[in-house]
């Protein structure tokens, strides 16, 4: 399996770290036929309204649109994220979502850089806590019916997942702990695996 | 009630947005409207002040923190995070600019330096601080004293890039010659740049200094943004760069396309065309003011 991480701006190095530790073929998506060369895509943390606009101009829009409608699985990760929800809060009026999860989200939801904050979280399945890093992070305010809440802090979802698609408002790929990681490459798996 | 115990300020978190900034490139805006246009283009921040360096340059004077009413209508414009500048020791302007709820603090040779023998003890802040260093010991001070994320000074004001590539290549050189260096040897370049001994020596194993390291300091083209950071910075820093130049938009959006690009010619060749006039450039050696000297 070839994973891909969205290279376009943002804290992609650090997942090609982490993938890569874990023995896989990892590949930097910043052109098209990059992507079509890859099984799975990670979305990076970053700046959404930038990747938002650079997605547009290296015509990545539809070509990620398309794989992920077409059930490529895919983890974001913060801005990740909000690049796959359904609806975003507190956005610019022209950024637009991939819809491929059902959650609906506010940017920056915690506050400024000031409010950012380390946690430990429980999450369904893992032994002991998870260091979750959350650095101008949205806040999940809606999930759908189809979605699996896979650990959540003050009541509000921060870990999801619904078909082939994970998504967290923090950053795994911070934290030294690659347990998420992992969790995506075996749903990735099994989901390739299956076709 | 919380069901989870949170840790703020941390090295973690405020490095941690550094890394959310890779790849991008942060415009100096003096108003809401440039600030708009900032993020239109593509930036990942903005850096608010209240004149962009060549007119600092060009007016002399004493240049400070900007007016909080400027700073929290540009914070009420973008979405993205909003940074600002403090001038070097003066950590009463970095406490007002954390009480503002700035994203990022530049402790900048820009501004008239407050204090002539220390720079602000940047462990004392929630809010994580930029700083400036023309060579690998002051970034390593800098990070010592509690620095997130190191940016080259370059020559700000002057659209000239041989400062920041001379920058550049000293820090990225040093990094490179301490990694072939003995264990004994260590100790010597420690004492040489002056800098505490345990980051040196963190500097021989992983080959790269602990925080991000951006460029700032004279880029004026998509082709500056490309050539800096395939010399290794992370991200830059335009400051006279846009605005001063004839048609900013444009530019804002070529070089933010450059910075993700910065490896494929092809690309940059179509984004640099038809921008119109960079903004105009100063010789180093005409200057009056060499404003990398500020900083110890």
């Amino acid at each position: 399996m070839k994973v891909g991480v969205l290279a376009l701006q943002g804290a992609f190095a650090r997942h090609v770290q982490v993938l890569g530790e874990l023995g896989l073929a990892v590949v930097e998506v910043r052109a098209v036929h990059e992507l079509s060369d890859v099984d799975a895509l990670v979305l990076p943390g970053g700046e959404s309204t930038t990747m938002s606009m650079l997605l547009d101009s290296s015509g990545l829009r539809n070509a990620v649109a398309d794989r992920l409608f077409a059930g490529m699985p895919a983890l974001g990760t913060c801005a990740g994220m909000i690049l796959l929800a359904t609806h975003v809060a507190d956005a610019r009026p022209d950024q637009r979502s991939f819809g491929a999860i059902d959650i609906d989200l506010r940017r920056n939801g915690y506050g400024r850089q000031v409010d950012s904050f380390e946690a430990d979280l429980s999450v369904s399945g893992f032994e002991g806590t998870f260091p979750g890093v959350f650095i101008r992070a949205p806040v999940v305010d809606r999930v759908g019916e189809g979605v699996e809440v896979l650990a959540t802090a003050d009541g509000h979802p921060v870990l999801c997942r619904q078909g082939a698609v994970m998504v967290a408002s923090f950053h795994p790929e911070m934290s030294g702990d690659r347990r998420i990681h992992e969790e995506f490459l075996d749903l990735a798996f099994t989901i390739l695996a299956d076709e | 009630m919380s069901d989870i115990t949170r840790s703020t300020g941390t090295q973690m978190v405020k490095r941690g947005l550094a890394e959310m900034l890779k790849g991008g490139v942060i415009m100096d805006v003096v108003d809401p409207a440039q600030a708009k246009i900032a993020e239109d283009a593509g930036a990942v921040a903005v850096m608010a002040l209240e004149r962009v360096p060549s007119d600092i340059r060009r007016d002399g004077g004493v240049a400070r923190m900007s007016d909080p009413e400027m700073v929290e209508g540009i914070k009420e414009i973008v979405t993205i995070p909003v940074m600002a500048k403090a001038r070097i020791g003066h950590f009463a302007e970095a406490q007002i600019l954390q009480a503002l709820g700035v994203d990022y603090v530049d402790e900048s040779e820009v501004l008239t330096p407050a204090d002539e023998a220390h720079h602000i003890d940047k462990w004392a802040f929630t809010v994580p601080f930029v700083c400036g260093a023309t060579n690998l010991g002051e970034a390593l001070r800098r990070i010592s004293e509690g620095a997130c994320m190191i940016r080259s000074k370059g020559e700000a004001g002057t659209g000239n890039i041989v400062e920041a590539v001379r920058h550049l290549r000293s820090i990225i050189g040093d990094m490179r010659r301490i990694t072939q260096a003995d264990e004994a040897e260590l100790f010597d370049w420690a004492k040489r740049l002056q800098a505490p001994l345990p980051l040196v020596q963190e500097i021989a194993e992983t080959g790269e200094l602990p925080v991000p390291m951006f460029c700032a300091g004279g880029i004026a083209t998509p082709a500056d943004a490309s050539l800096v950071m395939q010399l290794g910075a992370q991200a830059v820093f335009v400051g006279s760069g846009i605005f001063k130049s004839d048609d900013p938009a444009p530019r804002a959006r070529a070089i933010v396309e450059a910075a993700t690009n910065f490896e494929d010619p092809t690309i940059l060749a179509r984004v640099s065309r038809g921008l119109g006039n960079a903004m105009p450039g100063l010789e180093i050696g005409e200057l009056e003011t060499r404003l990398a000297d500020r900083g110890w």
